[in-house]
């Protein structure tokens, strides 16, 4: 019974299939697999742009959206119709066509990242045996997208915000992968049915998640800093920066392709988490071993939602970085952490398993770690400016 | 310790999180249009004219001076006098705005009016939603729309109405005081002849 719950979508799946004749099998299997995606992920969005406007409203002590519907339940719907039913403008100097494309290309990218994602035992679009690198590859797709939209539009607030966000995602991709290259060490294997299935173990009732180890721990923050800039959300949020480049990359932007770049945004960032909970968190596997009886795709989804009320946690709290702050902790502390937490997991990997290996990894992750904070934290010297040249 | 700033204030905002659902005194948003925040007795808004009595129109103390319509700074007061008079509220006969609109998109609600009415007539309303979807027409007030009762007037501003009525009794006995002496007076001249015209004088000098 509990099996056949958790496995209600594959039977489903399997039976309209046996509807369809042999030769259409195929192509019906990837479109039906790829249907609950094009559903469940856009209906996430809509909930979590509630949720995420009556969670910062409490933290401001405000009460958030409650007008539409019950508890404001109908917002997202209004949102919706409201950006369909607005004007789309194009600016007339504007590149049209890659203008057009931009807000396209950056959902479609969105979605193809969700093909490699196990949602649930046996629930994942393609096992392909390179998933995680597939996934970085298409994710490096929404930086092509980000910089199409600011060059096109032809207007100086849209560049210079693609420009800080190109700057930003590449800067903070590299930082990504590498947090998700220990993973990928431990495993042996690129594919992420295999990672999941390497934590879906016991001992006892605990699971063997990555983010039970020193460089599992580590790994997972630095993924999740890195997703956070990558997703451009608050901290990072400098590429749109609404205070001071209004919207950054699309400004110029309105209607509904101005919802498509909200869309896609969250989708890329429900994606980052999704891979953050399938490298580190034990995909669709229970926390503890009794917690099996509820299914396994529940289990991701309700990984997904604390992962995203984090990001709204952290954008309810924290100002926006500075642009030379945001380089300097990508470049001087998250990529050494990263390069060093590879090493640590070299040494987990070579030593006895027990107490003794887990205290010399902390040590040796906790180390550079102070070292590194205390070179950020060295005060700069400021003394009166000369100036050359005026005057 | 690393991040202590940042795990400060994620506590600092889940204490708002969760405290706005228990402490009243953390959600402070009124819901306007069902909550109102009670009214500070000073509040004004745009001017009404106060009428006395029963009826508003024959009971308006306006006497149509045009005083209020001269100074107005952003002229948005018209003000056309009537041909005859009419008996007022106190059963005098007087002039009386045969129109009289405001147009309230224009008000700067600076209140000159009110300070130069010599008749209490034009005073401050509190009301400040006239939500409309014609601009123009739905928001020139007439004087129908303009009159309101002193009783409404009392109700909104009670102190300043008080002083008011109180002004408009003492110069409503001081008239009559003056009238009776003027009676007398009169009555004397009956008696001796060469005063008449000095008394007649005094007592049309009372513009009531």
């Amino acid at each position: 019974m509990i099996e056949a719950f958790d496995q209600i979508f594959v039977i489903a799946k399997h039976w309209l299939l046996g509807y369809i004749p042999g030769v259409a099998q195929p192509f019906a299997s990837a479109v039906l697999s790829t249907i609950p995606i094009l559903i469940a992920f856009p209906l996430l969005f809509a909930i979590t742009t509630l949720l995420e406007r009556k969670g910062l409203g409490r933290m401001q002590n405000r009460l958030g959206p409650n007008r539409t519907g019950p508890f404001g339940l109908l917002q997202p719907m209004a949102d919706g119709l409201k950006s369909l039913t607005k004007e789309d403008i194009v600016p007339t100097s504007a590149d049209h066509v890659v203008h057009f494309l931009a807000p396209l290309l950056l959902v479609v990218a969105a979605f193809l990242a969700y093909a490699v994602l196990p949602i649930g035992r046996n629930m994942v679009m393609v096992n392909l045996n390179s998933g995680v690198l597939f996934f970085f590859a298409i994710g490096s797709i929404v930086e092509l997208a980000v910089f199409m939209a600011g060059w096109s539009s032809r207007s100086k607030y849209s560049l210079l915000g693609a420009m800080r966000a190109i700057a930003q995602m590449i800067s903070y991709e590299v930082p990504l992968v590498l947090a998700a290259v220990v993973v990928i060490m431990q495993a042996g294997s690129l594919s992420t049915v295999e990672i999941v299935e390497h934590q879906a173990a016991y001992s006892g009732i605990f699971p063997h998640w990555y983010i039970f180890t020193p460089w599992g721990i580590v790994g997972f923050v630095l993924f999740m800093i890195a997703a956070t800039a990558e997703s451009n959300r608050s901290p990072f949020d400098l590429p749109e920066g609404e205070s001071e480049i209004i919207a950054g990359y699309y400004i110029e932007y309105s209607g509904f392709k101005f919802a498509l770049f909200f869309l896609g945004e969250y989708l890329g960032m429900f994606a980052t988490s999704g891979m953050a909970i399938t490298l580190f968190l034990g995909g669709w596997s229970a926390p503890l071993s009794f917690l099996g009886v509820i299914p396994s795709w529940v289990w991701f989804f309700i990984k997904l939602l604390v992962l995203i009320a984090g990001f709204i946690w952290v954008r309810g709290t924290l100002p926006r970085l500075r642009m030379d702050q945001l380089m300097n902790f990508a470049w001087q502390f998250i990529l050494p952490m990263a390069l060093i937490n590879l090493c640590v997991a070299g040494v987990w990997h070579f030593m006895h398993p027990g107490i003794v290996r887990w205290l010399v990894s902390a040590a040796l992750l906790l180390a550079p770690c102070l070292l590194l904070r205390a070179m950020l934290r060295r005060t700069k010297k400021f003394q009166l400016r000369t100036y050359s040249f005026a005057e | 310790v690393l991040g202590e700033g940042i795990v400060k204030g994620l506590a600092e905002t889940a204490r708002n999180f969760f405290g706005s659902y228990v402490s009243k005194q953390r959600l402070t948003t009124v819901q306007y249009p069902e909550q109102r925040l009670p009214q500070v007795e000073a509040f004004r808004n745009f001017p009404f004219l106060v009428y006395d009595g029963a009826d508003p129109q024959a009971g308006m103390r306006c006497v149509a001076c045009q005083i209020c319509e001269k100074e107005c700074p952003p002229k948005c007061i018209f003000i056309e006098k009537s041909k005859d008079k009419k008996p007022d509220a106190v059963g005098k006969p007087q002039f009386y705005p045969a129109v009289f609109n405001i147009d309230v998109s224009v008000c700067m609600s600076c209140q000159i009016c009110v300070e130069v009415c010599p008749f209490e007539a034009i005073k401050m309303d509190v009301k400040y939603d006239y939500p409309t979807e014609d601009r123009f027409a739905a928001l020139l007030f007439d004087k129908h729309e303009l009159a309101k009762s002193n009783e409404y007037y009392h109700e909104i501003h009670p102190t300043e109405a008080d002083a008011v009525d109180a002004a408009l009794v003492a110069e409503r006995e001081a008239a009559a005081a003056k009238a009776a002496a003027a009676a007398a007076a009169a009555a004397k001249t009956a008696a001796s002849q060469p005063t008449v015209a000095a008394d007649a004088k005094s007592a049309g000098g009372d513009p009531r």
